[in-house]
């Protein structure tokens, strides 16, 4: 999650090898490895799966059940920019579910798509932790707090 | 210069605390800190002065200019000044003993640590002995604040007890329910707590490792949490005798159930296991295995500096000691309040939290995350404590409590309960994967008026399903809020069909 989405690096076979030989070694390595490999290149590219497998002595079935798991491994590249919108129970008492409807109209996207223009993603989160000042989210990494329409779109805006 | 106190926590930076650091950093030294978790107050700042720290807040950057032409620096007279925070009422009210240094303690400085009473309980642990040191965590009656309230001392026990080649201490940071937020603040405020109680349960059972297991969602307490191991391990607290690594999940809900955890940090899908066997026989990666979530553990130093007579000495009924209780959703005074189990639910809402922040009626409020039961104030009565709210058809979970006033549509949350629970199953067991997605789908029908009451009789029956035939607490609890919901709120379930046709 914490990931910038500005220094992904293009695939390279050579660069994801050298990033699962790195952890290779540790007791139960595949999440530590799928993290690396996204925080490099935004996403799990598909070419990477038989590798991780191979590495770690797993089928790529294995590998392939933990990326589709886990509903923050992306199997696409992201948007330039990521907007994770908190949609649990305390933003909605603060009405998070009416920012949401800003924001996917505003952005013309449902949760998990990316705009037309590839500037920004929306993914929904289950809590960030920020329960006493929401509605919440996370732009880019950056915690925002008392979320409305109006905020939101100012946020957005600056983004270029 | 004098040195002024500016949090660092998530939600602080949220609300500016960055740039008001900035504004400050040319008149003052700024020490940055976690929060006290007076959240309608940060960023709260606190200076330095001869009569004790003074807190100013909530503090913009742009005040800063005022502030300091005030005579912020030498604790001066201004519309922003709180006083001494620990005057405060809502900390004045409390009984910080897990929470003693957040808020106060530069989180990455072992120095502030010690001077604060850290590392005492390790002290008293190597000097009593591991058995003494599992009996002292038994005899404080310490429960596991994770939710499920199991006493600390048996787990300690069983696993000290089990055959091994290899023991493990795992820490639960998968603080994935709604309205909590104890465990991040302690790892972004206080870190050092937690690896005091780590090592602490690691020497009590005979595990030479730890691990961590931080939900990604907390960005800003995993980088602090990684920095407070490697301060650490650079004094040696940290080394061959016991370390501690952090893993981070991968949102995922269920990887906050205890073996889903563990298959998680084994490196697959986060599914659960069926238990016997207990992780303390066999957890991660086959091992006797201490599992605790982050506050049992960071509560661990304070029993054993305190003993555990002082600690037992706190709480109500079967619930010793304290609890980090956090008020969060619409709720004037939202933050966290650690106190001895046993104060009201009314109290809490409205004594402590003062109503709604909308200034509406509160209607409901939503205590244990999102397994835990709405209730109404018909119900402000309750003790916060694991028995009472069980028997009032809840549970207290990690201690979030959410408010809502009156705007709040309860048949509305009961179906995004369900919608929840199908989104995050792990797919295991029947109920809780094919039962929260026709849960969900009969919710609609009955939020459009279809055969509304054949409706609520089906979903009674699949929440008696879910509730005795789901493996673990996803399935088995989401009941919990759509039950209660429809206990205390049926008329919310009727709305489609009695409105007027448009």
């Amino acid at each position: 999650m914490p990931n910038d989405p500005a220094e992904f690096e293009p695939w390279s076979e050579a660069r994801a090898e050298a990033i699962i030989a790195a952890r290779a070694g540790e007791e139960g390595a595949t999440l530590p490895i799928l993290h690396d490999l996204q925080s490099a290149f935004g996403f799990i590219p598909t070419e990477a799966v038989p590798m991780v497998a191979h590495a770690l002595n797993l089928t790529r079935a294995e590998v392939h059940g933990v990326v589709t798991f886990y509903h923050e491994y992306r199997r696409h590249p992201p948007g330039r920019h990521v907007l994770h919108l908190c949609r649990a129970e305390a933003c909605q008492s603060l009405g998070c579910d009416s920012v949401a409807a800003h924001a996917r109209s505003r952005l013309n996207i449902g949760w998990h798509e990316t705009t037309s223009d590839n500037a920004v993603t929306l993914e929904p989160v289950f809590c960030l932790g920020l329960c006493a000042i929401g509605p919440a989210a996370l732009l880019d990494g950056k915690p925002l707090a008392r979320l409305t329409a109006a905020r939101l779109d100012a946020e957005l805006e600056k983004l270029s | 210069m004098t040195r002024v106190f500016v949090p660092k926590d998530v939600a602080a930076l949220a609300l500016g605390a960055d740039d008001v650091a900035r504004a400050l950093s040319a008149y003052a030294t700024v020490v940055r800190t976690g929060s006290r978790g007076l959240f309608w107050l940060e960023p709260m700042i606190e200076v330095e002065t001869p009569a004790g720290r003074i807190a100013y807040g909530p503090v913009a950057a742009n005040d800063v200019p005022g502030l300091l032409a005030a005579g912020l620096l030498t604790g001066a007279a201004h519309p922003l000044r709180m006083g001494r925070p620990e005057d405060l009422p809502f900390l004045a009210r409390q009984t910080r003993l897990t929470f003693a240094r957040c808020g106060i303690v530069d989180p990455l400085s072992l120095e502030d640590y010690r001077a604060h009473g850290g590392l005492t309980g390790l002290e008293r642990a190597r000097a009593m002995g591991p058995a003494a040191t599992t009996e002292t965590v038994a005899k404080s009656a310490l429960r596991g604040r994770g939710g499920a309230g199991f006493p600390a001392g048996i787990k300690w026990k069983t696993a000290a007890d089990a055959v091994g080649e290899r023991k493990f201490i795992v820490c639960n940071a998968d603080e994935g329910d709604s309205g909590t937020y104890a465990d991040r603040m302690l790892m972004e405020g206080d870190p050092f707590c937690l690896i005091e109680g780590m090592a602490i349960a690691g020497f009590a059972v005979g595990a030479r490792k730890g691990y961590v297991y931080t939900r990604s969602e907390y960005p800003h307490a995993i980088a602090t949490f990684d920095a407070a191991l490697g301060v650490a391990r650079g004094a040696g607290l940290l080394g061959p005798d016991f370390d501690i690594e952090q893993r981070v999940g991968a949102g995922a809900y269920i990887c906050g159930e205890e073996t889903a955890l563990l298959e998680s940090l084994e490196g697959r899908r986060g599914q659960v296991r069926a238990k016997p066997p207990l992780p303390a026989h066999k957890g991660l990666f086959g091992q006797p295995t201490v599992i605790n979530n982050v506050i049992t553990l960071a509560s661990v130093p304070v029993v054993l500096s305190d003993g555990p007579e002082a600690y037992r000495a706190l709480g109500f009924g079967r619930s010793r000691g304290t609890m980090p209780i956090q008020l969060a959703g619409n709720v004037k005074y939202a933050g966290l309040f650690e106190a001895g189990f046993g104060l009201t639910l009314g109290e809490i809402v409205n004594d402590i939290g003062g109503g709604t922040l909308s200034g509406r009626p509160v209607r409901a409020v939503q205590v244990g995350g999102p397994l835990g039961a709405y209730f109404p104030p018909a119900l402000f009565d309750t003790p916060f404590d694991y028995e009472a709210f069980t028997v009032k058809g809840g549970l207290i979970g990690h201690g979030g409590i959410v408010v809502f006033d009156d705007t709040v549509d309860l048949a509305h949350q009961a179906r995004f309960a369900m919608e929840f629970c199908s989104t995050e199953s792990c797919g295991k067991c029947t109920p809780c994967r094919i039962g929260s997605v026709r849960g969900m789908e009969t919710m609609d029908k009955i939020l459009a008026g279809i055969a509304v009451d054949k409706n609520i009789e089906l979903i009674r029956d699949l929440c008696h399903t879910m509730r005795f035939g789901s493996l673990c607490a996803l399935g088995g609890f989401i009941p919990f809020p759509v039950m209660s919901a429809l206990e205390h709120f049926p008329e919310d379930f009727h709305r489609a069909r009695l409105a007027p046709a448009a």
